[in-house]
């Protein structure tokens, strides 16, 4: 599974043996012959089947830390300078805990963009995202009643655009952000040709 | 009551007769105005017995004379406009005198056909008509048709949804029905004695009006409080036995039909095929009786219960019927989560449960009130797995499965490796198990 872009291979890796081993710590040796038994399945079903991840292009990330900057830079800015010059110096510390938040933002937003893949199977759509709450949708092209690309104004001045599945159960949550705007529309027509080829009702 | 003739408003281009609804559909929101004059009245007397001694009675005439004129003009205008008509594959609503409003549903998209008669409409010997398509809302409804109309429409519906040929819909006629299940007035009496909502709703309206009267000693808030806890509490007894009453499933070529009500007479009728979801509920105090409640999900449809109480073994023929070729899993063939899911979920861990069977995937939840959700595969709309912290350290995790119904069915807590294998069988399953399925036009 985590065979994808070099990009996924770090964190992903990480995060299985560190859920395996609080596991180990737990439950003993119940829970090792477990973790040995995912890890197996996982190899054996990238080697049977292997679907073709694609990651997010580094535009999606670069938006968003420059966004994260320029907000948090601005509220620490103030926190420091309105205390600090009004109350003195040792009130700028105020600035100090925005700017954390915008070091723990730097490693999240790059964390979570690592964490979005899809592939393109044969039948169907496969989106995998989050870091600690992850979420993994499989969205069969037969389904798809719609399929939109939306691209908003800051969006667009990075050169990207989302592509969002609809199918007629609206708790199927199938976006992918950031993509380039060529591939969003190349991903659109074949997604809307695909789901023409294997359409089916309710 | 005689039915509307047809009112020869022949559209100009197509030829399609337009036919206007019931005369009597302009008095349906009469009440509304004395309702809230009424209730003004009521909740303030002393302030409307003020009001009109300054009016006087020349000018409340006046008022009159004007104000009922222009509500007739108004029900008169609102039902003068309002056209229906059915062609070869739409029901057609033209309706409004300013915002021109025309709807169009499609036929072989219906999901539910539903006749409804109020009391009121009972003794005026008028019906409702509503078709559930995805989207469709309560605009959409046909209020009022004749009792008679109505049924015979519905059949002429149901007959070119079915795929008829238009020159013999309407004569088609209304297809036979085969009776499954009838609820008994006792056992549905007892059954609402033995679930926990009546008792809890009865004592929160026994409890805490008084409780609010020893804090504030207010007759208002009192009153405020305990109208709707004691509505609340009617509802959920008395209010569901009306409505329950006299429930009855029937099976016809047309699908499911399921007639209930004491006052309210209600008949839907279900196309085969259409049902998304079907959960079989388990309150605590029915399982020594062996009763369960049987809830179903049509996409675009509101009604959720099919067999309000029934006996396991005759309401496990219901479903079968509703999904054909599915067998409801036995509580011993679905299997539990893992041990270690108890840091999880702590004690309702023992409820999770999930068998996938060629047709259906069955998840059940609940320790106490068991609740069996099954989704035939070819309903599914997408899967989903999804792994929370907590959830990932204990190497379990979740399978959701979305119907068109907007209904999510989640299997929770499964073994990690089990849940992947999972989500790519169910995502397979999903998409063969589409290929048998009926066509939309049933008797296509």
């Amino acid at each position: 599974m985590e065979t994808g872009s070099p990009q996924d291979t770090g964190p992903a890796g990480t995060e299985g043996a560190a859920g395996t081993q609080s596991a180990t710590g737990a439950e003993g040796a119940a829970e090792t012959v477990g973790g040995t038994a995912e890890a197996d399945g996982g190899t054996a079903e990238a080697a049977e089947d292997g679907p073709v991840w694609i990651a997010l292009p580094p535009g999606l990330l670069k938006m968003r830390r420059l966004l994260l900057v320029v907000w948090l830079g601005l509220i620490s800015l103030a926190a420091g300078l309105v205390p600090g010059l009004l109350a003195g110096p040792a009130w700028a510390a105020f600035a100090l805990p925005p700017l954390a938040l915008m070091g723990w933002g730097w490693v999240m937003t790059g964390r979570n963009w690592r964490s979005w893949r899809y592939a393109e199977r044969a039948d169907d759509l496969l989106i995998s995202r989050g870091v600690l709450w992850r979420e993994e949708t499989v969205v069969p092209y037969g389904r798809m009643q719609l399929v939109e690309v939306t691209s908003g104004p800051v969006e667009r001045h990075f050169g990207l655009a989302s592509v969002q599945l609809h199918t007629a159960a609206a708790a199927t949550d199938a976006t992918i952000p950031g993509l380039d705007p060529a591939e969003a529309e190349r991903l659109r027509d074949r997604l809307t040709e695909l789901g023409e080829a294997r359409s089916a009702g309710l | 009551m005689t039915a509307p003739d047809a009112a020869g408003a022949a559209d100009a281009g197509s030829g399609i007769a337009e036919r206007r609804l019931h005369p009597v559909t302009p008095l349906r929101r009469a009440w509304a105005p004395v309702a809230v004059v009424i209730g003004w009245a009521v909740h303030d007397p002393d302030g409307a017995q003020r009001n009109l001694n300054r009016l006087g009675t020349t000018t409340l005439l006046i008022g009159l004379a004007v104000i009922l004129p222009a509500a007739a003009l108004y029900g008169f205008c609102s039902w003068w406009f309002t056209h229906f008509a059915v062609t070869e594959t739409e029901l057609r609503i033209r309706t409004g005198l300013v915002f021109r409003r025309t709807a169009h549903i499609r036929l072989e998209r219906i999901q539910a056909v539903d006749v409804t008669q109020p009391l009121l409409a009972r003794v005026a010997g008028v019906a409702k008509l509503k078709l559930d398509v995805i989207g469709t809302d309560k605009k959409d409804e046909l209020a009022f048709l004749g009792a008679d109309e109505a049924r015979a429409l519905r059949a002429e519906l149901l007959a070119r949804a079915a795929g008829f040929a238009p020159e013999t819909a309407h004569e088609v006629g209304e297809a036979p029905s085969r009776q499954m299940l009838r609820v008994p007035p006792g056992v549905l009496a007892v059954s609402l004695l033995l679930s926990g909502a009546t008792w809890g709703s009865l004592a929160a309206a026994l409890v805490v009006p008084p409780l609010l009267w020893l804090a504030t000693e207010s007759v208002w808030t009192v009153l405020a409080v305990a109208l709707p806890l004691l509505g609340a509490a009617g509802a959920s007894s008395v209010g569901r036995f009306v409505s329950e009453y006299d429930w009855t499933v029937a099976e016809s070529p047309d699908g499911l039909r399921i007639d209930h009500g004491l006052l309210d007479r209600a008949h839907e009728t279900v196309p085969p095929g259409r049902v998304q979801t079907v959960r079989i509920v388990e309150p605590l105090l029915w399982r020594r009786r062996g009763w369960v409640r049987v809830e179903l999900d049509v996409a675009g449809s509101s009604n959720s219960v099919l067999v309000p109480v029934a006996p396991r073994e005759i309401a496990e023929v219901v479903v079968a019927r509703v999904l054909p070729g599915v067998t409801v899993p036995e509580q011993a063939a679905l299997s539990p989560s893992p041990r270690r899911a108890r840091w999880c979920v702590p004690v309702w861990w023992r409820g999770y449960g999930l068998a996938v069977t060629d047709a259906v995937f069955a998840a059940r939840s609940g320790l106490l009130r068991r609740s069996l959700a099954l989704v035939p595969h070819a309903k599914v709309q997408s899967v989903r797995m999804t792994q929370g912290p907590w959830e990932r350290a204990r190497s379990v995790a979740d399978v959701c499965v979305d119907t068109g119904a907007n209904k999510t069915v989640r299997a929770r807590l499964r073994d990690a490796t089990e849940a992947r294998a999972l989500l790519a069988a169910q995502a397979e399953r999903s998409r063969t198990g589409r290929r048998d399925a009926r066509p939309d036009r049933w008797m296509a």
